[in-house]
């Protein structure tokens, strides 16, 4: 307690001094009431995945919003609600769950506390029936990756050698499935279009179904999975997997001339796998956290349901970093130009999982 | 943790044959359940002061403080003080009584939330110490958590009855599962020998996947959700609740309370009690006075299942209201410690239940409010089981001769 009146006051000091300074900026005597508050789920906030993302998102927002902080970390599925419970006890203005295994403790305290605000990340909100529902002061983040992975897709198939791609998950749920519809429909366009025939390894569009390690954790379970996928022929793997991707780059290593994407972030920065990384389906699950705690504070907070697409820039295909020479310019071109006609909304991607 | 490998320690020394060798894990048992209480309280003690200096460490500003201790030793010792008293009166003020909340209720709630976090660990921890007792190593508390909770969850949105009898079939659903589930390790334990630490062991990523599986199919889970999670239970099914609103204190704690009282009566009153602990003491001993030692292991491993089984239900039943991958958590083998807390007895395990309850609930606001890393209270119910089991581990490796008054204990 002492900690939290010692930093308000300071934060208050430097308040008076910037003011004092003639910035006359009217948002500081806000920032200092405003406590913002994330609850992990049992990945916690190193896990290289969403609940890192969030943690990044909420850190900026300390930095650039000058708003309190206060952070909770689940170790399973009954830490949900006390965590949650525990947030709104400290008056916490907005608090954002991390994960759909959170929606019904967010839900819950949305409902019991309308005069705070909820946010939930990758997940929308749902009845008993799974069907959608809004709740007024609880807005879910959740983000269309599958736009950005057709990129990759086409990206994929432009640069295999051998004529198959492969790609796997962590657990099949809908926020990474979508991943791996998008992968399917963009190799299917790169095939339409030029006459070829690169296949698809790890996953049935159609069907449903594919391959996957079993959770977001066993790091050998993603390399013997890529050892397979390669043994296959695929020399393009996209791990959809958080940390399980880990195991698939050090099986991409080994084998020669096998390249990756990466997902949620750009690979190229936060992994030591540049090398191999042609370029990454990037989530920006941090710049839509940071946005919604800025929207909050202006009090202009809504229960519109934050869609990250490929127009808004909440998803996107991470640049090619070393790979740039490699990639031909008529391929570049054409992404780009894929990339337009989604956005212009000339070419829709459909997945079974596309957040409605 | 270290108890899991403990049995294997003392066989390698000897070359015994496959008969000798269930002769030698309850004389481990006995030693690490003959220890005193003051043990276990100067564990708790040690661990707490250990739990302290790491709280320090892992603090930016005590760091910080330290890096001028000879400049002003003062102010070094100060944030250090304050530090590990904010982050425990946190954890105390999580667990018993907040006096910084805003109404009464909010102030004494913290307490029945620990009540909450510790029932599924009495009654879990009343499976594993009773197995403990009659010489069994059961490491499936997982596993029978799971399939308990499963089948208790299942059938408190399959089926639509009305409240109370709705209830009972559900818990009763739970402990035909954990039984089944702790059976089949007690079968293949009696009938071919098979250790019932393996076996319960992979039983327990049987039940995860198993329940992994089931809930990707939308026969089972009742819901469209894509996501793997059931759906939400019949309110009819619900352990309904002790207090009004904002406390989560439900009919599972009366449960563990009978279940408490139920186990001591069975080891202290009942015929079939002693045969069990006759078992677990020497198992060649009762088999001698005529005790079938395949139908007691048999039987204990499914009353340890069953009431496993039961905590499942009641964090299904009575917190969790949903079925997902992660609904027994980490209550499994929590419950290990808990009844080695508790030295194996009734009464025991439930106390160590509800000081684990307690951390647990009191590491939330500790986390929350002051920053303190979650692994910190992990850290220290680790190192309590740790000092516990450490020096009957230490005597039996050295074999140092065990203090002969120990031995009457049990």
């Amino acid at each position: 307690m002492k900690k939290l009146v010692s930093a308000v006051s300071i934060a208050a000091a430097s308040a008076l001094v910037l003011s004092a300074c003639g910035s006359g900026d009217s948002g500081d005597s806000k920032a200092e009431d405003f406590l913002g508050c994330m609850v992990s789920d049992s990945g916690g906030w190193d896990d290289q995945s969403f609940n890192q993302s969030g943690r990044e998102g909420m850190q900026a927002a300390v930095d650039n919003l000058g708003i309190e902080e206060s952070l909770a970390e689940s170790q399973g599925d009954a830490d949900f609600k006390p965590n949650v419970d525990n947030m709104i006890q400290q008056g916490c203005n907005l608090t954002f769950g991390v994960g759909f295994l959170l929606e019904d403790a967010i839900q819950e305290a949305a409902e019991a506390n309308t005069d705070l605000n909820f946010a939930l990340i990758d997940s929308t909100f749902s009845d008993a029936d799974g069907n959608p529902v809004t709740i007024d002061n609880a807005k879910p983040l959740v983000f269309n990756t599958a736009e950005a992975a057709y990129l990759a897709g086409y990206v994929a198939a432009a640069s295999s050698e051998s004529g198959k791609v492969g790609t796997f998950g962590g657990i099949q749920i809908p926020s990474v499935t979508i991943f791996m519809d998008g992968f399917a429909d963009g190799v299917k366009k790169y095939n339409e279009e030029n006459k070829k025939d690169v296949k698809l390894l790890g996953w049935d569009k159609e069907k449903q179904d594919g391959s996957f390690s079993g959770d977001f954790e066993n790091q050998g379970q993603g390399q013997a999975l890529t050892k397979q996928l390669i043994s296959q022929g695929a020399d393009v793997i996209m791990p959809v997997a958080g940390p399980v991707g880990l195991g698939a780059a050090a099986a991409a290593k080994e084998a020669k001339d096998v390249k990756l994407i990466w997902v949620d972030s750009d690979g190229y920065e936060s992994t030591e796998y540049g090398d191999i990384i042609l370029t990454s389906v990037v989530k920006q699950i941090a710049n839509a956290v940071e946005d919604t705690i800025g929207e909050a504070q202006d009090g202009n907070f809504s229960s519109e349901p934050y869609v990250g697409t490929l127009e808004n820039e909440g998803v996107g295909l991470a640049p090619y970093h070393e790979f740039k020479d490699e990639v031909p310019e008529d391929v570049k071109k054409k992404v780009e130009e894929l990339k337009k006609k989604i956005i212009d909304g000339s070419l829709t991607v459909d997945s079974e999982s596309t957040p409605k | 943790m270290t108890t899991d490998t403990s049995p294997a320690a003392p066989s390698p020394a000897p070359p015994p044959s496959a008969e000798a060798e269930p002769g030698k894990e309850p004389n481990l048992l006995q030693e690490i359940l003959s220890g005193s209480w003051l043990v276990s309280v100067l564990a708790i003690v040690a661990a707490l002061v250990l739990g302290g200096v790491l709280i320090a460490v892992s603090n930016a500003e005590v760091v910080e403080a330290a890096k001028n201790i000879f400049a002003a030793p003062g102010s070094f010792f100060s944030t250090l003080f304050s530090t590990v008293g904010d982050a425990y009166s946190a954890l105390f003020r999580g667990a018993v009584f907040d006096w910084n909340a805003r109404t009464t209720e909010r102030a004494i709630r913290p307490l029945t939330e620990s009540l909450v976090s510790g029932t599924p660990l009495i009654l879990t921890g009343l499976g594993i110490a009773l197995a403990f007792r009659s010489g069994l190593f059961n490491i499936g508390g997982q596993g029978q958590v799971i399939l308990g909770a499963t089948i208790a969850g299942y059938l408190g949105y399959a089926l639509h009855l009305p409240p109370v009898v709705h209830m009972l079939i559900a818990a009763i659903g739970g402990i035909i599962g954990g039984a089944i589930w702790a059976g089949i390790a007690g079968v293949l334990k009696a009938r071919t020998g098979a250790n019932e630490v393996i076996v319960t062991i992979m039983l327990n990523s049987i039940a995860g996947y198993l329940l992994g599986y089931l809930l990707k199919q939308n026969w089972f889970t009742h819901t469209t959700s894509a996501n793997p999670q059931s759906r939400t239970l019949d309110d009819s099914s619900h352990m309904f609740m002790l207090l009004p609103s904002p406390f989560r204190l439900h009919f599972g704690f009366i449960i563990a309370i009978l279940a408490t009282i139920f186990v001591w009566w069975l080891l202290e009153r009942s015929t079939i009690g002693f045969e069990f602990k006759a078992v677990g003491a020497n198992p060649h001993a009762a088999r001698t006075a005529g005790i079938s030692v395949s139908k007691v292991t048999i039987l204990v491993m499914i009353v340890a299942g069953a009431l496993a089984g039961l905590g499942g239900a009641a964090q299904v039943l009575g917190t969790e209201f949903k079925l997902t991958g992660g609904i027994s958590g980490s209550i499994g083998f929590d419950a290990i410690t808990v009844a080695l807390l508790g030295r194996s007895k009734p009464l025991g395990t439930f106390l160590a239940g509800l000081l684990f309850g307690a951390f647990k609930a009191g590491g939330y606001l500790m986390q929350s409010q002051t920053g303190t890393p979650i692994d910190i209270v992990l850290v220290v119910q680790s190192v309590i089981v740790l000092l516990i089991a450490a020096p009957p581990l230490v005597r039996s490796i050295f074999r140092l001769p065990a203090p002969a008054l120990k031995r009457k204990e049990s």
